[in-house]
């Protein structure tokens, strides 16, 4: 049990918190907010870390009680064998509904046309956005960090969709102390950013002081991968590798996780939490800019990927 | 140039990393003041931004023909301030020390952009307004200090930038900080820091300066490490705004019902009275769940689920307050705001009014004043604010809320007026007085003049 002696000035003081449980404070704060305010909340949940770290907080949000969301998992046809079976185990055994919108579906029914690149990141814009309407979610909760993106560091906690799910960086409501604004007109909906204020290493401490299970991918590992655009991917039937593209068996892990054909492994002998974290203390690249080419496209394509409705 | 500023900081341990604290900030300076300048190297030199942000900037800077590169590309986002080369919009941005996790809200310094200013300013601990060394305090100096009273920002720290450019000069230095800490003081902000630098040559900023061996204080990022960032809570007015019941009724929890909030002032404990606002009724805690550990006692800012021992009718918008301690109710609210939306805020206006966890139905009664804040003079029954105005407005609300006054408490002190139409934000409010003290100045003998004598809270 916790007790207080004395009050004194500084970061001595009993009542300080340290930066991980304020952020976990604020990121409750947030998920409490919108259970208050929105009929139809739903939780973007892809098994990678952001959104792990998201459902946990959710959890602990609304206990002993169960999450009062659902989630939805954008699956592109090309994700991490380990990461589908670990989104599968967590749903099942928390009791949650999982939504899924299929890329393939659409490609399959000629909506949607396979890009040359072969890169599947940004066809999700239109099974998310179709889904988020058919369904009237109202408000979706994306594990978006600010630290991830210039763009993203002008978004807000609660962002205003459109019922086309753009996001306008100039129509964004001004958002002040911790009062959210979550109005919308029927047919908007809201994003909501739990984890805005959070870096990368905040994610991963925090991981390691909760002690979360995540997918096995994410520590290294020995995988068959082959290099394109400097980046270390893995082979598979998703179209990889092309005739002049050598696959060799490295050791390896995964800093995000996202689809196949443009989320890059890092070499690494991190095979512990502890491992991981002071690699990436000690890592000169950003996240994104290891491991993703979606991002490399030009010097606004996230903001233009948000701007349709991209998380 | 000090040798810290070219090579990154060392990484940090995860001991290091797990036992800090959390630092919100905001920065103010006007265009050329070298806001940019100091973000960039403060980020820089904490390793924060890292080789692939570099390179980009450098590809974007050689391909427009730039010798050096131009670092506010860093802090530039959107296409439509590369383009205008200008910041539109708050941003926020992370760094570390060994000592501390910053938050830091990088707000643009144009005069059209208060909004933005108060917008980081509302959750920063402390705000870092830059001068120039060679123009001293300026008309927007005085705005910035005035935001930063405003919003009751605890810290202020006066960065007189470019020292390298007035000869590192002592008395340059002295007749700058003398004079803004006079005006801020009169303000009623309540700690000054002022700190002599050049964010361009890197002196002070993160390494001590060998060229200003007159100046003993501690450097920006010194000071940002150190200064408190808790209060005595002991003195605060405990609050805690009902966001959401959790009753889980199933067969392990038949009865379990928890108030969730995060605590908005003040510490509550097990056993003591509290009261239920609006309704009055009373009861005792039973019990404080802390994300699922059971604690004694709890302060600002957890969330928290607290227990109570009568089973009595709370929902979401209630304020849960020690029996002694019981705001009292009002539906007449004078305040201070900031308009914050392009559609304006006129008098008989109808609109929604959001405390803490509760919106109600008000309306705009009077429009007392405008404040100017480039000389804080006020402008009587301006019928109306639009966008980045600042004034007293008289509202009536439709419930009565419990308030407390902003200088009591930022969080139960502060709201948010939205258009019912279309869930606009348009104005930001503070409960009460708008400054902390008062004084004689010129703007004061003009209101008095003018026949007001509220001096400061205009």
């Amino acid at each position: 049990m916790t007790t207080v002696a004395t009050v004194t000035e500084g970061t001595d003081s009993p009542y300080a918190l340290s930066h991980l449980d304020a952020l976990e404070s604020e990121a409750v704060h947030i998920f409490r907010e919108v259970a208050g305010e929105f009929e139809r909340p739903v939780i973007l949940f892809s098994g990678g870390k952001d959104s792990i770290v998201m459902l946990h907080l959710a959890l602990k949000a609304f206990a002993p009680a169960s999450v009062p969301f659902s989630l939805l998992h954008v699956d592109t046809g090309h994700n991490f064998p380990e990461v589908i079976e670990y989104r599968d185990r967590v749903v099942a055994e928390h009791g949650l509904r999982l939504h899924v919108a299929s890329v393939q579906e659409y490609i399959d029914a000629g909506t949607l046309r396979e890009r040359p690149d072969g890169t599947r990141n940004p066809l999700q814009t239109v099974p998310l956005t179709e889904k988020i309407q058919r369904e009237k979610f109202d408000a979706v909760f994306g594990g978006g960090r600010r630290d991830e993106e210039k763009a993203r560091a002008k978004e807000r906690v609660f962002s205003l969709r459109d019922e086309f799910s753009q996001w306008d960086p100039r129509r964004q409501r001004p958002e002040l102390w911790q009062l959210y604004n979550g109005r919308h007109a029927p047919g908007e909906h809201v994003r909501v950013f739990p984890l805005s204020n959070w870096t990368e290493l905040d994610v991963w401490q925090y991981i390691a002081r909760e002690g979360i299970e995540l997918p096995q991918i994410y520590f290294a590992h020995e995988r068959d991968v082959f290099q394109r655009s400097g980046m270390w991917l893995t082979a598979g039937d998703w179209g990889g590798p092309k005739e002049d593209e050598e696959v060799v068996t490295r050791l390896v892990r995964y800093r995000t996780v996202g689809d196949m054909s443009c989320t890059g492994a890092v070499d690494s002998d991190a095979t512990t939490l502890d491992a991981v974290i002071a690699e990436i203390a000690a890592s000169r690249l950003t996240e994104r800019g290891a491991t993703r080419a979606d991002d490399k496209l030009s010097e606004a394509a996230m903001e233009d990927r948000k701007r349709e409705g991209y998380f | 140039m000090s040798n810290s500023t070219t090579e990154p900081v060392q990484p940090l341990s995860t001991e290091q990393l797990s036992a800090t604290t959390l630092l919100r900030f905001a920065t103010a300076g006007s265009v050329d003041d070298g806001k940019s300048t100091l973000v960039g190297r403060l980020l820089h030199d904490s390793k924060s931004v890292l080789t692939d942000q570099l390179e980009a900037v450098e590809r974007v800077s050689a391909s427009r023909g730039a010798e050096a590169p131009d670092l506010a590309l860093l802090t530039d986002g959107l296409r439509a301030e590369r383009e205008q080369g200008i910041t539109i919009d708050v941003a926020y941005r992370y760094f570390a020390t060994a000592r501390r996790r910053f938050i830091l809200a990088d707000t643009p310094g144009h005069v059209q952009y208060t909004r933005n200013m108060v917008t980081g300013a509302s959750t920063a601990d402390l705000a870092v307004v830059l001068v120039d060394a060679r123009n001293g305090v300026i008309e927007q100096t005085r705005r910035h200090a005035a935001v930063a009273a405003l919003l009751r920002v605890p810290h202020v720290v006066l960065a007189v930038n470019k020292m390298d450019l007035v000869s590192y000069e002592e008395s340059v230095f002295a007749r700058i900080a003398e004079e803004f800490t006079a005006y801020a003081s009169e303000l009623g902000v309540p700690e000054i820091t002022a700190i002599p630098i050049s964010a361009l040559a890197g002196d002070n900023v993160v390494e001590p300066s060998s060229n200003m061996d007159w100046y003993g204080g501690p450097t920006v990022l010194e000071h940002l490490e150190t200064v408190p960032v808790s209060h005595d809570l002991t003195s605060c007015h405990a609050r805690l705004p009902v966001q959401y019941v959790i009753r889980p009724q199933t067969a392990e929890h038949p009865d379990y019902r928890g108030y969730a909030g995060q605590i908005a002032a003040g510490t509550f404990r097990v056993g003591e009275s509290v009261t239920v606002l609006p309704s009055g009724r009373t009861s005792k805690v039973a019990g404080i769940d802390l994300l699922g550990t059971a604690v004694d006692v709890a302060w600002t800012p957890q969330s928290i689920t607290l227990l109570l021992e009568d089973d009595i009718d709370i929902s979401r918008g209630d304020l849960i307050v020690p029996s002694g301690d019981v705001p009292e109710a009002t539906q007449d609210i004078e305040a201070t705001v900031c308009h914050v939306a392009d559609t304006a805020l006129a008098v008989g206006q109808r609109v929604l009014l959001k405390h803490t966890t509760r919106t109600v139905k008000a309306i705009v009664k009077e429009i007392p004043s405008r404040l100017t804040l480039d000389d804080l003079s006020q402008h009587p029954e301006p019928g109306r604010l639009v966008a980045n105005d600042i004034g007293r407005v008289l509202v009536r609300t439709a419930e009565p809320l419990a308030l407390d006054a902003y200088a009591d408490s930022r969080r139960t002190g502060s709201f948010l007026l939205i258009d019912p139409a279309d869930g606009t934000t348009l104005a930001a409010g503070m409960v009460g007085a708008a400054f902390a003290a008062s004084a004689e100045t010129d703007a004061d003998a003009e209101a008095a003049a003018d026949g007001d004598d509220d001096g400061w809270d205009f």
